[in-house]
């Protein structure tokens, strides 16, 4: 990715980051957090990460902001007022958050592995294609698409999910199945389980 | 060119701006936003990781796995904060967190 492209994309990411911060009205920052991760997205596709690039838009920028919005209408929040600002947490944190940025700054500093730029880390997809022939050519459609040229992300994904990391993705689908149940148990009201036991 | 500290410095100012709201702001649904501001930050340093570090020419997909995972974990995490949020509301009528003081004694 060119410079400039990246500087854009951090800009944006960054600047919209500081307005959900700043802005006062709970559906700017809402908007805002979208445009950021929209941003964020385009910094994963940066990285060759396509698949979490789309994710990243699907699941955040649609469907979680989706639903912090909904939330945000249903309880018709207005514009917090202002109110008497507890100085001490506020210098504090702000001096936390100073001193975490300061840190990794300083530790990035000596990090002599993090200076290498992305093109002298090239892909070598011709090379991932020999080393998968070598090892019985499993799945034929990666294969040909590297030896293509091109990065099957997707696929990538796709069979390590189903290969390696198949046990993790079954028990997120329980956490997933548990998470619904719970929501529906949490936001059934509170009234009509009184007047269902009473029977 | 791009290097990986620069994409690492993208994420904790991400991650820093972040914190920020969660220490700053008085809105509970803000504070949850920036939740998961922080947690996306985490994501980018993991992909960043994941493409500066390939394992046989192809990034290192253990990474990637790792964002799907906390991807999808954090959305079940809004679905039932969020739920929690809106039965607080109900018997609170604020969102205000300075307003909750149940638990202070």
């Amino acid at each position: 990715m060119p410079q400039p492209l990246f500087y854009l994309f951090v800009a944006v990411m960054l600047g919209f980051g500081a307005a959900v911060v700043l802005l006062r009205n709970p559906v700017s920052s809402a908007l805002s957090l979208v445009v950021s991760f929209a941003g964020l997205a385009a910094l994963y596709v940066s990285l060759n990460a396509y698949f979490a690039g789309v994710l990243q838009v699907l699941v955040y920028a649609g469907a979680v902001m989706v639903l912090f919005l909904f939330i945000i209408m249903l309880m018709d929040i207005r514009e917090e007022q202002r109110r008497k600002i507890n100085k001490v947490a506020v210098v504090g944190g702000a001096a936390l958050v100073v001193g975490f940025v300061v840190q990794l700054g300083g530790v990035l500093a000596g990090y002599e592995a993090g200076r290498k730029p992305l093109d002298r880390v090239p892909l070598q997809l011709a090379e991932a294609a020999e080393a998968r022939r070598a090892v019985g050519n499993v799945s034929p459609g990666i294969t040909a698409d590297l030896e293509r040229g091109t990065l099957p992300d997707t696929k990538l994904v796709g069979e390590a999910l189903f290969t390696r990391y198949h046990l993790q993705l079954q028990m997120v689908g329980v956490l997933l199945l548990v998470a619904t149940v719970g929501v529906i148990v949490i936001s059934r009201r509170e009234d009509r389980v009184v007047s269902g036991s009473g029977e | 060119m791009v290097t990986l500290n620069d994409y690492l410095i993208a994420s904790g100012l991400l991650f820093g701006t972040g914190l920020a709201g969660v220490v700053l702001r008085r809105n509970i649904i803000v504070i949850f936003m920036c939740l998961e501001m922080m947690l996306s930050a985490a994501n980018l340093s993991l992909v960043a990781f994941s493409r500066f570090r390939p394992t046989g020419g192809l990034p290192d997909y253990d990474g990637q796995m790792l964002v799907f995972f906390i991807i999808t974990v954090a959305a079940a995490e809004v679905a039932v904060g969020l739920a929690i949020i809106v039965a607080l509301f109900r018997t609170k009528r604020t969102v205000h967190v300075e307003d909750i003081t149940s638990l202070s004694g």
